[in-house]
């Protein structure tokens, strides 16, 4: 499958917080910071791929060319992807799709966003033929469906409000040294239980925030790479963005009803968005060494572990009590620190993912490095049967 | 009776309120909220549809609560009370619907598996009371 190999040249990130700037700088520090870890020049850079953002205005909705614009206009081509919180794979997937073309050698992925406080909540004004403004009207908020996911684990397989709390304290321990990450506290368990309730048996500290921040790589084809030095870059492997079949499973954002499965089978979204990544890379779940997940909730993170196959349906809770998920355990999730510590940068989240892999697997990752690390995997999942899942191997 | 909290998506009558969904009349999926334009199941191109009444009782598939209250457009009584949640699966249209639980029944009352029924409750509205549906656990199912 190497033929649908790219190379991963420089990765670079603009630190998640609440910094209250303009997008675009975030999207051009993390752009310049990935620039100079490849050593490629701006020039040499001829297809910019942005993750677009819905919250920013128009320079949001042409993301592409606002950082390409902004970064200096040097008649590179231009693209920009919006899919919710898989924007930045798929433009990621533009990328890969134009060098593997041969329509470029060289092309430049980045997202980055400015978010609100508080809720998200839906655009103004009466409108009850859209399904986002309906649910809220009902009084169904982003939480309640991952609330309803977690209690549905705590119905069929027996976790607890412990278990999940275990995973807000795993990754704190994990992104405590990470200097991108926007929360570094090593919070305990008793700091999960003692925060307020937000949708039971959820608490503020078992769901993420939003952030602001910025991801960005430079992406080339391998014989780009060998020209230039860079022959043994990791590879993106696959990605996979692939839609719901119907009928889906479980009651998505923003829906308040699932598809009705009498004419068809009823089917798991989450899972096959990884499945069709190691269809496509052509290795299996014991090919892995470490993922990085969409922990948008704690819960929501040991549903991912059993989606990516890592272990068997109802086992991830265990598999955190007993250290496997840490780092230095058999298969460390979320060694960033994940969404826990970072929060959520929509069009950039799904990049940040591939830039923790990229640094694990040149051994870059400092204290939260996994020893030995040869092929990652991410997962994460978006509103409007958006999701991706992204292989990248040493 | 007060009117709707949103048109069209149940049927206000106190004694026997129903969902209103459709059906495909080709293949029978069902839709909720209705559909009318376009089946959505791949293998079915059929844009005919009968309106119809969904099943008025189901099984607890998960349920959570709301402990702050949500933003705009959702209007909350003064001072806000925090309400329960339910995910209930209707069999006959292997189909899991939303909606709250009735007023005095919270997280620590409810049990997957249960039986839940749709009855009608008044909620603010904008300029005055209005009505929706919502899922009251059915005793001794």
């Amino acid at each position: 499958m190497s033929n649908n190999e790219i190379a991963i040249l420089g990765v670079g990130m603009h630190p998640w917080g609440k910094w209250g700037k303009n997008f675009v700088e975030y999207g051009v520090a993390a752009a310049r910071s990935a620039l100079q870890d490849a050593g490629v020049p701006w020039r040499d850079v001829r297809f910019v791929s942005g993750g677009g953002t819905v919250r920013c205005g128009y320079p949001g909705y042409v993301a592409g060319a606002t950082f390409a614009q902004a970064l200096g206009w040097q008649g590179a081509e231009v693209n920009t992807s919006y899919a919710a919180c898989a924007s930045g794979s798929q433009a990621l997937a533009a990328a890969r799709a134009k060098i593997l073309s041969g329509a470029c050698d060289v092309a430049l992925v980045v997202g980055a966003d400015t978010t609100p406080k508080g809720f998200l909540k839906p655009a103004d004004g009466e409108r009850p033929d859209d399904p986002d403004w309906v649910r809220f009207r009902l009084g169904i908020t982003n939480p309640t469906y991952f609330a309803l996911y977690a209690r549905r684990r705590m119905e069929v397989y027996g976790d607890t409000p412990a278990d999940f709390a275990a995973v807000k304290v795993k990754n704190a321990a994990h992104g405590f040294t990470n200097p991108n990450a926007r929360y570094k506290r090593k919070f305990s368990a008793e700091d999960v239980a003692a925060s307020a309730m937000v949708a039971d048996p959820l608490r503020l500290m078992d769901i993420c925030a939003t952030s602001d921040g910025g991801a960005a790589m430079i992406v080339s084809s391998l014989d780009y790479a060998r020209k230039i030095g860079k022959g043994d870059a990791p590879r993106i492997a696959a990605i996979s963005t692939v839609t719901p079949t119907f009928a889906s499973e479980l009651v998505e954002m923003p829906d308040i009803a699932t598809d009705s499965a009498v004419a068809a089978e009823a089917r798991p979204f989450r899972a096959a968005l990884p499945a069709k990544a190691y269809e496509e890379a052509g290795i299996g779940p014991e090919d892995i060494s470490l993922a990085e997940v969409y922990d948008l909730s704690t819960a929501l993170e040991l549903d991912w572990i059993e989606d990516l196959q890592l272990c068997a349906r109802g086992e991830a809770a265990a598999l955190t009590r007993a250290g496997e998920t840490s780092v230095g355990g058999r298969i460390p999730i979320n060694a960033s620190g994940g969404l826990a510590c970072f929060g959520e940068a929509v069009p950039a989240q799904a990049l940040a993912q591939v830039c923790e892999l990229t640094w694990q697997l040149r051994g870059q990752a400092g204290e939260r490095q996994v020893a030995g690390a040869k092929v990652g995997i991410t997962a994460n999942q978006g509103l409007f049967g958006h999701g991706s899942s992204v292989i990248v191997k040493a | 009776m007060n009117a709707p909290i949103i048109e069209g998506l149940f049927s206000v009558d106190a004694a026997e309120p129903v969902l209103l969904g459709s059906r495909c009349s080709a293949c029978g999926t069902y839709y909720f909220p209705k559909q009318s334009n376009y089946c959505r199941n791949p293998d079915c191109d059929s844009e005919r549809f009968d309106e119809v009444p969904l099943s008025r009782s189901g099984t607890l598939w998960s349920f959570t609560n709301a402990c702050y209250q949500p933003p705009a457009p959702y209007v909350a009584e003064e001072p806000f009370e925090p309400y329960a949640i339910a995910a209930v699966k209707l069999e006959r249209e292997q189909m899991i619907v939303l909606g709250q639980v009735v007023k005095g029944v919270g997280v620590d009352d409810l049990a997957a598996g249960m039986t839940m029924r749709l009855v009608l409750e008044d909620v603010p509205g904008v300029d005055g009371e209005r009505v929706t549906w919502k899922w009251q656990p059915v005793e001794g199912a």
